[in-house]
C-alpha cells in the first residue's frame, strides 16, 4: 500500500527479468545463484557468461517445460498431494482452469486474485490470505501432477492415462502410511522464502475447496540436490552431500534421455505427455539418532563418499569418477560392493539416471525424543518403471543404509509439460 | 459456546478505513526509477458519451477522460507495453470497484462499470501485476437508476426476524420441557430431551448470543466460562445427567436455566439485523461447526454434538433463504453454488441419523469426520462471499 512497497517490487521486478534471460537461454550455459544483494548486478552482467539468478527473481511461468523441474533447486518446499472430492468433471476442470491463473500471478509476486489483499472492501473475505504482500517472487515455481487415481473413471480420463502412469510396485522394506501415499492431483510449490512457498499453496487449496481436499503435505525446509552445474552440492541430514552426480540443467540430451517424455514414448491418450515428467514422492524418515552414533569410518563405506569433501571413496574431489575396480589398502574394494553409490550409479543400473530434487524435512519429533527427520524425495523422470522402479529395487534388497531408513509415504505422479500463453492445466486433460 | 470473535451481531458495522494514497504519495510515486506517469486530457464521458481509452505501457497510463456520468461507464485499454497490464478502478480504501486483468502486451480489452452515485475512484495500469500501479484520480457525477435489491433487502429482514422469533419461542417451549424432567429427578428423559431442546438456540445462536453474561450463563462450558462465572445451564446440567449425576443444586440450575432462556428469547426478538449481520450470522454459525461441533468439543459428556451441527447447519440455511431474492439478483452463480453445498453437507450429516436420532460423535470414524469437513470447508467458502454480495443495501 505504500509508494516504498511499489518500488521495491518494481526494482525487484525488472531486474528479474534480467536475470530470467539466463534461465531461458541458459540451456547449455552456467549460470550462479546469489542473493537478492547481487539484483543490481544481475542487471548489468551481460558481459559475463556467468549471469546470476538472484534468489528474489521472478521464474517465467509458462515455458516449453514446467518450472520447478530443472529450474535450479530453491532453497524451501511445500508440498501437497490432494483427492477430487467433487463427481462433476466441468468443475475439476474449472479449477485447473483457475488454479493456472492464480499460480501464474503468484508466481510473478502478485496476489492470488487482483485486488486480493485488500480490493474486496471490508465486508468480504480478503481473496488473498496476504502473508506473502509485499515479498518478491523469491523464485516461486508451482508445479502440477496428476497421479494414476485420476484417470479411473470418475471423470472420463481413463483415456488419457498415460500408459507410463502406474502405481509403484511394493519394495522390500516399505513401510507406507496410506495417510502419506498417493493422491490425484499434487502441487509443488518451492521458493527461496518459505512463506513465498506456503502462501502459494494454502491459496491453491483455498481455491480448490468443494472441488478438492488435501490429502498430505510436507514442507521441506533445505535442497538436498542441485539441479544446476552453478549450484553448490547441498548436504542431507545424514550429513553428506547429496546429488552430487544429478542430472543438470546443463545436460540437454541427459535431460532429453532421463527427464523429459519424448513424443514417440505415449502415442495414444497419453499423448498430451510429451514434454513433460514423471514425478516420484517418497518420505524416507530417517533414524538420525543411531546414525549420529555411527564411526565415521563405517557411514562413509555406507555412503560411499567421504563425509568432508564428498568425493567418492578412494578419489579427492567431489566430482571425480567413481572407480568401482579400485582397492583399498586392504585389498577390498575402495567403494564397498553395498555402498549407496555403488548400488544407486548408472553404471550398476544399465545406464538409468534421474532427476532428484529432494528436500530436508524435520516434522517435529515423533513422541519418544527423537526427531522425525529425513529425506523427502523427490525426483523427475521419463519413465518411473524403467528408471525409479528398478533403481529402487536395487537399493532395497542390497543397500546397507536401509538400516537408518524407513519409507513410510509414497506417491508418484504425471506433471503435463509446460503451458503456452493463453495455455492453461485443463486444457491438455479435458481436450 | 463460540469465541467472541465469533459474534457479528456483538460487532459494530464498520465502515471503510480511507487507506487511499494521498496527493502527495502519489505524486511520490511518480518519482520511481522508471517514471511511471498517469496523464488524461481533461474532457468528460459517460454512459453516452462512449468508451474511455486507457493507453496502457510499462511507465504510463493515460486516459482519455477522467471524468463521467453515472451510469454504464466503459473502458478501452490497450497494453502497447511489454508486461502483462490489468486495469483498476478502486472506491476509497483500494476497494476494487471493477478491474480487467490479463492484458497481454499487444492486447485491448473492455471494461464496463454501473456507478450508480457520485464520488471520486482511483484508476490504476498495473504492468507486471504487481505494486500498486500508475494510478490517477477519477470523478463520477451525477447519480443514477438502482436496482430493485433494495425492497428485496427489507424483505430478507422481516423475513428473518420472524424465523428468529419463531425459534426463540421453541427454545422456551423446549427448555421449559427439558427443566421440568430434570426437576423431576427423571434422568432417562432429561437426557432424551436435551439434545433437541437446544436445537434451536444452535439455530440462531449468532443473535441470541450478544446479551451480555446470558450466552455464557445458557451455554456455557467448564473449560471456557470466564473466571469468577459460575458453571451453570445446560452444559452443567449435560454434565449432571450423563457423568456425576444430579446434584443436590441441579434443580435450582434448572430453574435458572429457564428464566435465563425465556429472558434471552425475548430479547432476542428485538434484534433489528440488516443483510450484513444476517449473512455474517450465517458465516458464523458455519465457524462454530467447524471449530466446535465438528471437533465434538461442545458435548463432551452428551456427545451429541451433531444435533448441535444440524442446528448451526440449518440456523445458517435458514439465514441465507431469507436472502436469495438479493443474491439471485446479483450473483446467481453464488445462489446455485450455494444450494448444491447445502444440500451435499445436508445429506453426508443425514448419514449418520438413525431414526430421529443422530449417532453419538464417538461413534464417527476419522473418515466421517474429513468426509464432513471437506464439505464444511467446500460450503464455508461460498458462505463467506455473501456478505460482499448483500453489502450494498
Amino acid at each position: 500500500m505504500s509508494d516504498d512497497g511499489l518500488s521495491r517490487r518494481r526494482l525487484l521486478g525488472a531486474s528479474g527479468t534480467a536475470a530470467v534471460a539466463g534461465v531461458v537461454a541458459g540451456a547449455g550455459t552456467a549460470y550462479a545463484v546469489s542473493r537478492g544483494d547481487d539484483v543490481s548486478a544481475t542487471g548489468a552482467s551481460t558481459s559475463t557468461t556467468t549471469p546470476a539468478l538472484a534468489l528474489d527473481a521472478a521464474i517465467p511461468f509458462r515455458g516449453e517445460h514446467q518450472a520447478g523441474i530443472v529450474t535450479p533447486a530453491q532453497d524451501r518446499l511445500h508440498f501437497v498431494a490432494l483427492d477430487v472430492v467433487t463427481k462433476d468433471r466441468e468443475q475439476l476442470r474449472q479449477l485447473l482452469e483457475d488454479w493456472t491463473r492464480a499460480a501464474e500471478r503468484m508466481t510473478a509476486g502478485a496476489e492470488a486474485a487482483p485486488g486480493g489483499l485488500v480490493g474486496g472492501g471490508p465486508n468480504r473475505a480478503p481473496e488473498d490470505t496476504g502473508e506473502a504482500y509485499g515479498l518478491p517472487a523469491s523464485g516461486l515455481t508451482i508445479t502440477i501432477g496428476y497421479g494414476p487415481s485420476l484417470f479411473d473413471d470418475r471423470f472420463g480420463l481413463a483415456p488419457k492415462r498415460p500408459a507410463a502412469l502406474q502405481d509403484l510396485p511394493a519394495f522390500t522394506g516399505d513401510q507406507l502410511d496410506p495417510r502419506r501415499t498417493g493422491g490425484d492431483l499434487c502441487i509443488q510449490a518451492c521458493a527461496n522464502d518459505p512463506q513465498v512457498a506456503v502462501h502459494a499453496v494454502r491459496n491453491l487449496v483455498r481455491i480448490g475447496f468443494g472441488v478438492v481436499a488435501v490429502r498430505w503435505s510436507q514442507l521441506g525446509f533445505g535442497r538436498t540436490s542441485s539441479t544446476s552445474t552453478a549450484q553448490a552440492t547441498p548436504r542431507n541430514m545424514f550429513g553428506f552431500k547429496d546429488g552430487t552426480n544429478n542430472v543438470k540443467a546443463e545436460e540437454p540430451e541427459g535431460l532429453a534421455q532421463h527427464v523429459w517424455v519424448a513424443p514417440d514414448d505415449e502415442t495414444g491418450g497419453g499423448a498430451w505427455m510429451a514434454g513433460g515428467s514423471y514425478l516420484v514422492a517418497r518420505r524416507i524418515r530417517m533414524h538420525i539418532e543411531v546414525w549420529d552414533r555411527t564411526s565415521l569410518q563405517e557411514q562413509e563405506d555406507i555412503i560411499g563418499r567421504d563425509k568432508k569433501e564428498g568425493a567418492p571413496l578412494g578419489q579427492a574431489k567431489e566430482f571425480d569418477t567413481l572407480d568401482f575396480a579400485k582397492k583399498g589398502p586392504d585389498g577390498q574394494p575402495a567403494i564397498p560392493v553395498h555402498a549407496h553409490v555403488r548400488l544407486a550409479h548408472e553404471s550398476q543400473l544399465g545406464g538409468i539416471r534421474i532427476l532428484r530434487r529432494g528436500y530436508n524435512f524435520t516434522d517435529g519429533s515423533d513422541g519418544v525424543g527423537h526427531l522425525d527427520a529425513g529425506l523427502f524425495f523427490l525426483a523427475y523422470m521419463r519413465d518411473p518403471e524403467k528408471q525409479f522402479v528398478p533403481m529402487q529395487r536395487a537399493l532395497a534388497k542390497a543397500d546397507v543404509l536401509n538400516e537408518y531408513i524407513e519409507h513410510n509415504g509414497s506417491a508418484v505422479f504425471a506433471c503435463p509439460p509446460g503451458l503456452k500463453d493463453g495455455q492453461h492445466w485443463g486444457q491438455a486433460l479435458f481436450a | 459456546m463460540p469465541r467472541p470473535a465469533l459474534r457479528p451481531a456483538a460487532r459494530a458495522v464498520r465502515t471503510a478505513v480511507p487507506v487511499a494514497l494521498s496527493l502527495a504519495a502519489a505524486l511520490a510515486l511518480t518519482g520511481c526509477a522508471d517514471k511511471p506517469t498517469a496523464t488524461a486530457g481533461s474532457t468528460a464521458a459517460g454512459g453516452a458519451g462512449g468508451p474511455i481509452t486507457v493507453s496502457a505501457t510499462d511507465t504510463a497510463c493515460t486516459l482519455s477522460a477522467t471524468t463521467a456520468r453515472a451510469g454504464t461507464v466503459t473502458f478501452q485499454v490497450t497494453n502497447s507495453g511489454t508486461k502483462v497490464n490489468e486495469f483498476y478502478l478502486y472506491a476509497e480504501g483500494d476497494r476494487i470497484v471493477s478491474e480487467v486483468e490479463n492484458i497481454t502486451p499487444g492486447l485491448s480489452r473492455e471494461l464496463k462499470v454501473e456507478i450508480t452515485e457520485p464520488g471520486t475512484f482511483t484508476t490504476s495500469c498495473k504492468p507486471g501485476m504487481v505494486g500498486d500501479g500508475i494510478r490517477g484520480a477519477f470523478t463520477v457525477t451525477g447519480t443514477a437508476a438502482k436496482g430493485s435489491a433494495d425492497s428485496k433487502v427489507a424483505k430478507a429482514i422481516a423475513d428473518y426476524k420472524a424465523f428468529v422469533a419463531s425459534e426463540a419461542d421453541e427454545f422456551v417451549d423446549a427448555t421449559e420441557e427439558f427443566v421440568a424432567a430434570v426437576k423431576a429427578g427423571d434422568v432417562a428423559k432429561a437426557k432424551s430431551l436435551y439434545a433437541e431442546a437446544r436445537h434451536p438456540w444452535e439455530a440462531i445462536e449468532p443473535v441470541a448470543e450478544s446479551f451480555g453474561d446470558l450466552d455464557p450463563k445458557i451455554d456455557g462450558r467448564e473449560d471456557v466460562i470466564a473466571d469468577g462465572m459460575a458453571f451453570t445451564g445446560y452444559h452443567r446440567l449435560e454434565k449432571d445427567l450423563w457423568k456425576d449425576g444430579l446434584q443436590k443444586d441441579s434443580s435450582a440450575i434448572a430453574d435458572q436455566l429457564l428464566a435465563d432462556v425465556t429472558e434471552i428469547a425475548a430479547k432476542s426478538k428485538t434484534v433489528e439485523p440488516t443483510a450484513l449481520s444476517i449473512a455474517g450470522g450465517a458465516k458464523a454459525l458455519l465457524d462454530e461447526v467447524a471449530t466446535g461441533k465438528i471437533t465434538g468439543e461442545e458435548e463432551r459428556y452428551s456427545h451429541t454434538d451433531l444435533w448441535d451441527f444440524d442446528g448451526n447447519l440449518e440456523g445458517s440455511r435458514q439465514a441465507l433463504d431469507v436472502l436469495r431474492p438479493v443474491i439471485l439478483e446479483r450473483d446467481p452463480a453464488l445462489q446455485q453454488a450455494l444450494d448444491a453445498d447445502f444440500k451435499e453437507l445436508s445429506s453426508l450429516l443425514a448419514k449418520h441419523k438413525t431414526g430421529a436420532d443422530y449417532v453419538r460423535y464417538t461413534a464417527l470414524t476419522e473418515a466421517d469426520i474429513k468426509e464432513l469437513t471437506v464439505s464444511l470447508d467446500a460450503l464455508s467458502e461460498q458462505v463467506s462471499k455473501v456478505p460482499g454480495v448483500v453489502e450494498a443495501t
